[in-house]
């Protein structure tokens, strides 16, 4: 029975091949939009999501600055520092911080052998490796004692590595930067991109206290330009950061209803609205992706109803020869069925293609899951459920005499 | 009433069994169109038993296509009771109804009404699909018809590569693939020429005789009538003559088209 009918609904397409292969091409276009769509929304996705989990988790961030000037001038954040090294091991104290990084960074030119790089040059503590959940791929990380002493060590980023030296081993050999010698204890490992797009590879990490005396040279002695803060849990980050202010404002000695002369900014709540939006936009994509698979469904169910009409007699001939209702709705149905998804499996690997394309051409990173192709078919027979029925039924409901008097 | 069964005839493989196969009584069927009601079958009874070979004549309007098609289940009667082998079919519905047409009646059209994109076993075959039959005896037995009418070897031919007198008898083949109790036949060889149309007939007659199959089938032109065993003539919806076509014949002017 069923194989009788997907022959008929073979002979039938075959006969109007053009026909169908146009009805088909709707479906091709709105699966294959839904696939890219996806697999671009998903890509942006993953990216927001590598770049919060390479970030650290519970972070915030203290600025030093945001105060004013007698002038009403206000100068922005980290613009005068405020913040010292003993704030942080201050805030380290704290019962729900986990850790406590204080941060000097600046721009300079590493040098080794023949070959020169400008990357950011950023002095901190070892509580930096806990706070930024950032691990070496080789060497070790600077100890205590180079920290109280300032040796001109360094530890260099992916990016920086591969500009120095290639596919030399950097651990042990010495770089030189503002024209002093510094040897390179490991090699961090890669994080990729912030979320704000920056390569936080292309970094070299020294010890705070030579960054502060030997590398970078402030008018102010002992001063960082930001601390990053972990909190010990999601739940502690309110208590945290209230906690942090109190302590800071104590610390620098802030009249009650005075401005504070530095600034904490919670950046996982930052990186939880950059996800959130990426969230929105691939939803966004994904609705209008959607918008042309309806579309395609409306050429189905147009190129059907067409085709009930013209076939009306022969509806009535296999009515008068013993059709029943649903005999004759199957019939349709089967064929709006097929067209649907023949027309998803060429659009899945349209789609598949166009996606591997969009990468490898204009560097998207996307991703194809299971789950979407799944969903693309699903939603393909659904379609071609939903709209070959009406078209389906209006032929099963046509009355045996009217049908064979159909001119 | 008028109408009186030939009983016991030469070669009724079915002698015995003299139930209506047809049980017509008081069929009304009007038409609603712009121009308002249109009559078209008036108080119309009549009874056709089991082995009967009938003829419907009657001149254009007189009913004779709607009767058939209210005979063969494809249209309904305004009132009226119509007992098809007993049953009621005013009480069946659409799905009975179907399975009637496809088990118990065969149904042959002027026009042929081969599905044209079919080949000829496919069309044979398909009153079987809605049978429930499976392939491999669909093919068997659409094969054994196209070769009881002498077409097996054009079986994979499409009915626009063979002529109409061939189109037709695979029109029959088809009607009788699910062996029938009731052959209908509406102008079966209207679209065909004299010969074509005797070879078509002396089809129908074996068909009678031999198998004991029930026809009716509507013609116009005598030389076709004669062939049955009984003629009824239709003149406005109402019957004016039922009985032997060979005394009817020669007292009226055959028609022609």
């Amino acid at each position: 029975m069923i194989t009788a009918m997907l022959n008929e609904a073979w002979i039938a397409m075959w006969a109007n091949r053009l026909r169908t292969i146009l009805t088909m091409l709707g479906m091709v276009i709105g699966v294959s939009a839904v696939i890219i769509m996806q697999a671009v929304g998903l890509g942006a996705q993953q990216q927001v999501q590598e770049s919060i989990e390479s970030m650290g988790s519970n972070l915030f961030i203290v600025l030093s600055g945001a105060p004013t000037s007698g002038g009403g001038v206000r100068m922005g954040s980290g613009a005068i520092p405020t913040l010292t090294t003993s704030d942080a091991e201050a805030i380290e104290e704290l019962p729900t911080v986990a850790g406590a990084a204080p941060s000097v960074s600046d721009t300079a030119q590493a040098i080794y052998g023949a070959r020169n790089w400008s990357t950011q040059i950023t002095g901190t503590t070892s509580s930096y490796f806990t706070v930024r959940n950032w691990e070496l791929d080789a060497g070790a990380p600077f100890s205590d004692s180079d920290i109280r002493s300032a040796t001109r060590v360094a530890l260099l980023g992916k990016t920086v590595v591969d500009n120095l030296f290639g596919d030399e081993n950097p651990v042990g050999q010495t770089i030189r930067i503002k024209n002093s010698p510094y040897i390179v204890l490991g090699v961090l490992s890669a994080k990729g991109q912030s979320l704000n797009g920056r390569d936080q590879d292309d970094t070299i990490l020294v010890p705070i206290t030579t960054a502060q005396r030997k590398l970078l040279g402030s008018q102010f002695a002992g001063t960082v330009r930001f601390i990053m803060v972990q909190a010990k849990s999601a739940e502690a980050m309110p208590a945290v950061e209230k906690a942090i202010n109190e302590l800071l404002r104590q610390r620098h000695r802030i009249r009650e209803g005075a401005e504070s002369d530095f600034n904490v900014r919670n950046l996982t709540a930052m990186a939880n609205t950059a996800a959130e939006t990426t969230a929105v936009m691939s939803l966004m994509l994904g609705i209008i992706a959607s918008i042309s698979l309806l579309v395609g469904g409306i050429g189905i169910m147009n190129i059907m109803l067409v085709s009930v009409t013209e076939r009306t007699r022969e509806i009535g001939i296999r009515m008068a020869i013993g059709a029943r209702d649903r005999d004759i709705l199957l019939q349709f149905l089967l064929e709006a069925i097929i067209i649907s998804i023949i027309g998803c499996l060429i659009g899945v690997i349209l789609g598949i293609a166009g996606a591997l394309a969009a990468q490898a051409i204009a560097d998207i990173h996307v991703v194809i899951t299971l789950g979407s192709i799944l969903l693309a078919f699903t939603v393909a027979t659904a379609v071609g459920i939903f709209f070959g029925w009406y078209p389906a039924r209006q032929a099963a409901r046509l009355r045996p005499i009217d049908a064979l008097r159909f001119q | 009433m008028e109408a009186s069964p030939i009983e016991a005839r030469q070669g009724d493989t079915r002698q015995g069994d003299t139930s209506p196969v047809i049980h017509v009584e008081h069929l009304y069927k009007e038409y609603i169109s712009a121009a308002g009601v249109m009559p078209v079958l008036h108080d119309l009874s009549a009874q056709i038993m089991h082995g009967e070979f009938v003829a419907i004549m009657g001149a254009s309007g007189s009913g004779k296509s709607t009767l058939m098609n209210i005979l063969g289940c494809i249209d309904m009667a305004t009132s009226g009771t119509y007992l098809l082998n007993g049953r009621d079919v005013n009480t069946m519905d659409r799905d009975m109804l179907a399975h009637l047409r496809n088990d118990l009646i065969g149904f042959v059209f002027q026009g042929f009404n081969l599905l044209p994109r079919a080949s000829l076993v496919d069309n044979v075959a398909l009153p079987l699909v809605y049978s429930k039959v499976t392939r491999d005896e669909r093919v068997a037995r659409a094969e054994e018809m196209l070769n009881k009418v002498g077409l097996l070897k054009y079986r994979d031919s499409h009915p626009n590569q063979i002529s109409g007198g061939q189109q037709q008898r695979v029109a029959i083949a088809r009607a009788l693939i699910n062996r029938p109790k009731l052959l209908l036949a509406d102008e079966p060889t209207g679209n065909l020429d004299s010969h074509t149309g005797h070879e078509i007939m002396d089809l129908f007659s074996e068909l009678n005789t031999r198998d004991g199959i029930t026809i009716v089938l509507i013609t116009h032109e005598a030389e076709v009538a004669a062939y049955a065993h009984r003629l009824v003539r239709l003149a406005d919806g109402r019957v004016v003559y039922d009985g032997n076509p060979a005394a009817h014949l020669s007292t009226h002017t055959p028609q022609k088209i």
